[in-house]
């Protein structure tokens, strides 16, 4: 499959990248392996294959409704690179 | 102009009345200061595994089976990923390809129309936390206290075709949820929401138009509202030759109107992928059984029953049900009174509208039912009239008062005293001769005025019944 400059732009910024055009021509290369490599996996006859979502064969890992403390709110924004007034700080986001 | 036809469906979002999150074991307590009902599971940190909530998976059955849904035996998650600060992992644990429910239906009626509206699907999921946005800063303040609260989005089929059809779904999904005792179901605080998937097309045409979703719907009023504005709008677009565009807009209620949320260019592409840090949910014939077995009554058995057992009309015993609180109500007054008709007409009356006055679509009770059942005690037993027992009612009311000493403190018995009542009736006629006289000439109506005198005289505490009778007795 031909992985066009579109695909590039349009996955780059699905994903928040910013690729400089050096970083374009090697991810699209490496995309386009990943592409093939489909592709030979595609030749294989799966039509007696149930399709795979997990690797475990679990089932039903549940947990019961019960509370536990939460971590105190110093602990949590300890990650956050910006925080205020107990919450994290973030760009300025409206809809 | 064309005469045109609404589609409608509708995704309701229904937050679970969990104790704890889905994911994890942090309270999913309404309220508290920004993040503090979190832990680093709920906000995404590296490296943690969700565990899935049985209760969860129990409430989604549960809500499946009341909904006449088929329950899928072998369900699991999907990441849907998208870039947004109220969800701190960069996507939300949803379900898209084997949703816990499909394929149901509920039973809807109102004045002109009574259909099945289809549940396409119901999926669980965990909820977003919460954006302020900081005017001095012109930052976003992100609390994620709500994020990984459960969520049961219900999808109807397009089968709603005016706003009283899709009101009359939502009040009778509300009461499901609530007598299910899985969802508290308060529009104000968000557990729950509904989004408008809307489009017009000419009368007669079979194909859909193109719809658009409207979101930020808090009151059924607001809906009501802004179906109203969206079916204009979208016809004005056609009228004037243009195309209705697809897009997502968010209704603004002061202004009473809609705006588009977000451009084209940026279409969603939420690349679902199985989640992989959950396993997957295999519910067994026994297990959906056991779920069954334990289903309270549904509203529509319990209307049943009022009218069977209680001889209430079909039409008051769908409006006590109707709301699962007026119906705990109503058998808890009745288990003191007994008498199925007189507690209907005071709850259908000043009852529902007094409990209606808030803001929002709340329900709010504030009279314990012993109390009531007082009220109407005493009306029976002649101790005060039905006008007192009325004005008792509403005076009590707001501070849950007991009746039987307010009527004490303010001296509204009735007069218990037969000679008083009957001086009073000689003294009003004594005192009106005129009236007296256009009585016997053939003007029976003046009575009315009569007995007001004597009520008036009583200061309201006699049955105007017994004066009614007494005024005829003299007046022959
Ligand atoms: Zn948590």
């Amino acid at each position: 499959m031909i992985i066009t400059d579109e695909i590039i732009e349009y996955v780059s910024s699905l994903a928040r990248l910013d690729l400089n055009a050096e970083e374009k021509i090697k991810i699209k290369g490496e995309i386009e392996k990943i592409i093939d490599y489909m592709d030979i996996l595609n030749t294989l006859d799966t039509a007696d294959v149930e399709p795979m979502s997990h690797v475990l064969p679990a089932v039903n890992v549940f947990r019961e409704d019960e509370v536990v403390p939460s971590y105190p709110r110093d602990e949590i924004l300890k990650n956050a690179p910006d925080s205020d007034e107990g919450a994290f700080r973030v760009p300025k986001t409206v809809e | 102009m064309k005469d045109y036809e609404m589609v409608i469906g509708l995704e309701v979002h229904t937050e679970l009345s969990t104790k704890t999150k889905i994911f994890c074991s942090c309270t999913t307590e309404f309220g508290g200061e920004p993040n503090t009902h979190c832990c680093p599971i709920c906000t995404g940190m590296p490296g943690v595994l969700p565990k899935l909530n049985k209760k969860v998976v129990e409430y989604g059955i549960a809500v499946g089976l009341a909904t006449n849904c088929s329950i899928t035996p072998y369900g699991k998650f999907d990441r849907k990923n998208y870039f947004y600060p109220d969800l701190p992992k960069a996507y939300q644990i949803s379900q898209l390809y084997l949703p816990i429910c499909r394929d149901g239906f509920i039973e809807i009626e109102g004045k002109d129309f009574k259909k099945k509206i289809g549940i396409h699907e119901i999926h669980m999921e965990e909820d977003a936390g919460k954006l302020i946005h900081d005017p001095i800063f012109d930052t976003t303040r992100a609390d994620y206290n709500r994020c990984g609260v459960p969520l049961l989005e219900i999808v109807s089929e397009p089968d709603f075709r005016s706003a009283d059809e899709v009101i009359a779904y939502l009040e009778t999904l509300k009461a499901i949820l609530q007598y299910l005792g899985v969802s508290d179901c308060k529009m104000q605080e968000g557990s729950l929401r509904a989004d408008v998937n809307l489009s017009v097309r000419p009368k007669g045409q079979t194909e859909f138009g193109t719809r658009t979703e409207m979101k930020n719907l808090n009151s059924f009023r607001s809906i009501a509202r802004a179906i109203a504005a969206e079916k204009k709008r979208q016809i004005e677009v056609l009228e004037s030759g243009e195309k209705v565009v697809q897009e997502t807009r968010r209704w603004d209620d002061d202004a009473g109107y809609s705006y588009a949320m977000r451009s084209k260019e940026d279409a969603q592409d939420y690349r679902y992928f199985p989640e992989p840090d959950l396993a997957p949910v295999e519910i067994s014939e026994e297990w959906k059984a056991e779920i069954r077995a334990t289903l309270p009554m549904l509203p529509k058995e319990r209307r049943n029953k009022y009218i069977e057992e209680f001889g209430l009309s079909d039409y008051d015993a769908g409006l006590i049900t109707g709301i699962k609180a007026l119906a705990d109500y109503f058998d808890d007054v009745n288990a003191i009174v007994n008498d199925p008709k007189e507690v209907a007409n005071w709850l259908l009356g000043s009852f529902m509208r007094v409990a209606k006055e808030g803001e929002d679509d709340s329900f709010r009770i504030l009279l314990d039912p012993d109390k009531l059942a007082k009220i109407i005690a005493m009306i029976k037993t002649n101790k005060i009239n039905r006008n007192t027992g009325k004005d008792v009612f509403f005076a009590v009311w707001k501070d849950n008062l007991d009746p039987e000493v307010y009527v004490e403190e303010h001296d509204l018995a009735m007069v218990g005293d037969d000679d008083l009542v009957k001086d009073t009736v000689a003294k009003i006629l004594a005192e009106n001769p005129k009236t007296v006289e256009q009585y016997k000439g053939g003007k029976t109506k003046v009575l009315g005025f009569l007995v007001g005198q004597c009520m008036k005289e009583l200061k309201g505490k006699a049955d105007p019944g017994t004066i009614n009778a007494m005024l005829r007795e003299s007046l022959k």
